[in-house]
């Protein structure tokens, strides 16, 4: 069990973040760009140094400034899987897996034997003498697994596994690695930016912003009751923040919206872009939530639309091509929007 | 190509070609194998062979481990040590030759001390020649691994550690063998350096045929007492030597 | 780039400016008239160095608006030099064997050569003498190292001389080029005894010591002096090497530890 205080002093942001990890959890960190996710991972294999916190991996202090407690790197049960994966391009597929194992001491024949073992188990057969570069992406991707697994790390580290593959691989490869991560007794902790990653691979999510865990829960707690704006963005739904009284919602940033909720004070509330409706005229009848903003964005996402108006409050629709073309929404202009009250979400902050 | 261009390239060619095409023109092809199989020669290519190669022994057994702390350790004033490790390449021969006496010489900084202690003397001797040689030579060896070493990605040496390998055991297992080629490049430029060494080797090792007399040195003392024929038999094999060298360390550099 | 090549043509224009021998530097009626004057190279052995800098001086104030520049070496060396093509003057060496090299290359005649002065060998030891050496028996003492000049130098083949003469089997630790860098060895200490003239004893007295040595009597160098056959200037040339031979600059040659011819 993994028992992290991280507190980081970076050029570009100072990180406080403190979580724990179960024997067998998958915990994926989300985060946007910069918010120190990767960072986070190289301090707890002990890349780089903590200004202050803790970490203690199953009941061992590995790090403590504040007693001036530091393993280094090579001494910690913990494997890191780097997003290029970092495959030593001078030794075959075989020795970079099994190069953990001889480092730590164990014979060069016995080594070889379990490395080739694990690379049976991930698929790899026949490739044992093949150099990283003539390999593919998603073979590399594997290799890379292989090599951080086999010497059976208490806490494994992952730093953005499915990157650098193709869409096609990456459905592929996540399958395995949902496998593999399911069969480890050891605490993982995933870094990603892709929610689909998230969401398959981890039993935990815990979301970084601005230095900051901002939200954690289970994929499904997060998803749906999302707390930044960061991960409505992910999980593509509207977010508002406002102070309510009774079904009346004030949003912050100007608007009021009508809701079924009988809430008060700060809240959050989220609508689904599929449920509002748009349309270039005041719609008829009595909708008690519809106003009008000036179209900021027309986006094309596969076969749907998102159409963001300026409001306020900013609110995003989804409409189908057809729509666009109807409504003449590349022209940009004045655009209204509705919601059905029963179609928000109002939930603490 | 433009004559501007061309007319001094062409007499630059000229001026580095035409003194290696007066050495075959004059050498004395006739007699040149039994010339070149006088004990004296013989002896000469034998210490400059042995020498060296010693000196470049010393230099990668020093050199390497030197290279590695200028390019991965951050100290203060390590601009500095590096401009001091530079400064043999641009310090006459002769002055080094100098240095080294006042240093290692028997009433040197040093020497004094070996003498007396250990009854070890180092100039007049083979071993000298090599302390002068290496002493011309380990700077190239030095600029050399330490460019590889920043070419090469200190991540990989960071892998190395998560996978917990220590430091010692990155380095042997993971950073020299990126390195090789950069390494052997550099050995082989100073290899040629330590070869054609003299002001430092005649100054400081003295000229004794059979034991510090090597090859440039026994050029220049034929030359100096007009045997022309055997000085130019010596340098055309120094310029062979030079030559396969040169095409070595080319293939080498350019990694294969 | 302008400006770095602008420098060196003006660096390389310098240069060429500094050193041409039909140059005549504006001089007194004296030199005007006698015709001695300009510039004047001579390639002397090392062992004339002091000797040859004051001769030079003196021979500058007797005839002002000439300029006297030396190149010191090893005659067996300088000997090559000037059959090789060396622009120079007058040649002063401290064999007849060496000058024998430059006239029968056909670069000075023969029967123009004169010997100027002699030169006998001692033993330059550090000053005090601390390894106690006597003789040149003493050479071949187990632990003692000697500096000898090579062979093809005048000064190694009168070493070889008396070395044979006494039957001592003497192995040096190096063999100099010209007998000053014999000579310097001795100053720093590198060895424990050279073979050198007396006059390079002489004017180094406060690092070494001179050890006077019989055999060295039956190895006397010769120096002969002659005037090249391409001189630059043979006018100044062969005053020179008259004023070389005359009373008062004999003078300064056998103060030094020279003898006389």
């Amino acid at each position: 069990m993994l028992k992290a205080d991280i507190q980081l002093r970076l050029s570009r942001l100072d990180l406080d973040a403190a979580f724990t990890v179960e024997s067998g959890e998958v915990v994926a960190l989300l985060g946007p760009n910069g918010s120190g996710k990767s960072t986070t991972l190289r301090a707890l294999m002990g890349l780089l140094p903590l200004a202050g916190g803790q970490v203690v991996l199953d009941g061992t202090v590995l790090e403590d400034p504040a007693q001036h407690i530091k393993v280094p790197p090579e001494d910690r049960p913990i494997g890191l899987m780097f997003q290029d994966y970092l495959l030593f391009p001078h030794l075959s597929a075989l020795e970079n897996v099994a190069f953990g194992l001889r480092a730590k001491g164990t014979d060069k024949k016995a080594a070889r034997e379990k490395a080739a073992q694990a690379m049976a188990r991930l698929g790899l057969d026949g490739l044992a003498e093949a150099k990283p570069g003539s390999m593919s992406g998603g073979q590399q991707q594997r290799v890379a697994m292989a090599r951080s697994l086999v010497t059976d790390p208490k806490l494994l580290l992952l730093d953005e596994p499915l990157a650098a593959l193709d869409v096609s691989t990456k459905t592929d490869v996540r399958r395995l690695l949902r496998e593999v991560l399911r069969q480890s007794s050891a605490a993982n902790v995933l870094v990603t930016h892709d929610l689909l990653d998230a969401v398959a691979l981890g039993d935990r999510m815990v979301v970084i912003g601005d230095g900051q865990i901002v939200q954690t829960g289970t994929p499904a707690e997060v998803t749906s009751r999302p707390r930044s704006r960061y991960v409505a963005d992910l999980v593509g739904v509207n977010l508002l923040r406002g102070t309510a009284r009774g079904t009346v919602l004030d949003v912050d940033g100007g608007g009021q919206i009508v809701t079924t909720g009988a809430a008060s004070g700060a809240v959050l509330a989220t609508v689904s872009p599929t449920v509002v409706a748009v349309s270039r005229q005041r719609p008829e009848g009595h909708e008690p939530n519809a106003w009008a903003g000036q179209i900021s964005a027309v986006d094309l996402m596969g076969d749907r639309v998102r159409v963001r108006i300026a409001g306020p409050p900013e609110i995003m629709a989804e409409v189908t091509p057809r729509a666009v073309d109807e409504l003449k929404l590349d022209d940009g202009g004045e655009l209204w929007a509705s919601v059905s009250p029963s179609a928000i979400t109002v939930y603490p902050p | 190509m433009p004559p501007a261009l061309a007319i001094p390239a062409i007499a630059g060619l000229a001026f580095l070609v035409l003194p290696l095409v007066g050495l075959l023109w004059r050498a004395p092809w006739a007699t040149l194998p039994s010339r070149l199989t006088e004990p004296g020669i013989l002896s000469a290519l034998r210490i400059s062979l042995l020498t060296a190669t010693l000196a470049t022994g010393v230099s990668l057994v020093l050199g390497v481990p030197l290279a590695w702390v200028l390019a991965r350790i951050e100290f203060r004033g390590r601009r500095l040590v590096r401009a001091l490790v530079t400064v043999p390449l641009v310090l006459p021969p002769v002055v080094g030759g100098v240095a080294l006496l006042l240093v290692f010489g028997r009433r040197g900084l040093l020497g004094a001390w070996l003498d007396s202690a250990f009854g070890i003397s180092l100039p007049f001797t083979t071993a000298g020649v090599v302390v002068a040689e290496a002493f011309v030579a380990m700077p190239f060896l030095v600029i050399s691994v330490e460019g590889a070493l920043r070419g090469a990605d200190a991540r990989y040496e960071e892998a190395a550690a998560t996978l917990g390998a220590g430091r010692w055991t990155a380095f042997r297992r993971v950073t020299l063998p990126l390195i090789a080629p950069g390494v052997a490049a550099g050995a082989v430029l100073c290899w040629a350096r330590a070869l054609g060494e003299f002001g430092a080797t005649i100054t400081f090792a003295g000229n004794f045929p059979g034991r510090t007399q090597t090859m440039p040195l026994a050029i220049y003392v034929n030359q100096s007492s007009g045997k022309m024929a055997e000085a130019i038999a010596l340098s055309l094999v120094l310029v062979v030597v030079s030559l396969v060298v040169m095409v070595f360390r080319r293939r080498l550099a350019s990694g294969d | 780039m302008k400006k770095i090549l602008a420098g060196l043509a003006l660096v390389a224009m310098l240069a060429a400016c500094g050193d041409n021998s039909t140059d005549t530097p504006s001089g007194s009626a004296t030199s005007a008239a006698s015709g001695v004057t300009g510039n004047l190279t001579v390639l002397a052995a090392a062992s004339l160095t002091e000797t040859f800098n004051q001769i030079g001086k003196d021979f500058e104030t007797a005839n002002p608006g000439t300029k006297v520049t030396f190149s010191y070496g090893g005659s067996s060396g300088l000997a090559q030099q000037i059959t090789s093509g060396a622009p120079a003057d007058v040649f002063a060496s401290a064999s007849p064997a060496t000058m024998k090299t430059v006239t029968d290359a056909g670069d000075a005649v023969a029967s123009d050569a004169k010997v100027f002065v002699r030169n006998q060998l001692v033993i330059a030891v550090p000053k005090g003498n601390p390894k106690g050496i006597k003789g040149l028996s003493d050479l071949t003492k187990p632990g003692v190292k000697v500096a000898l000049c090579a062979e093809q130098v005048p000064c190694g083949a009168a070493a070889k001389k008396a070395l044979d003469a006494a039957g001592v089997k003497l192995t040096p630790v190096t063999q100099e080029q010209d007998v000053k860098a014999a000579l310097s060895k001795v100053k720093l200490g590198e060895v424990d005894a050279a073979l050198v003239y007396r006059t390079d004893a002489k004017s180094a007295s406060s690092d070494v010591d001179g050890i006077e040595f019989p055999e060295s009597s039956g190895a006397i160098n010769d120096y002969p002096i002659v005037v090249l056959k391409n001189a630059p200037n043979p006018t100044a040339a062969t005053a020179f090497v008259a004023f070389v031979q005359s009373e008062p600059e004999l003078k300064v040659l056998t103060d030094a530890g020279f003898q006389k011819p």
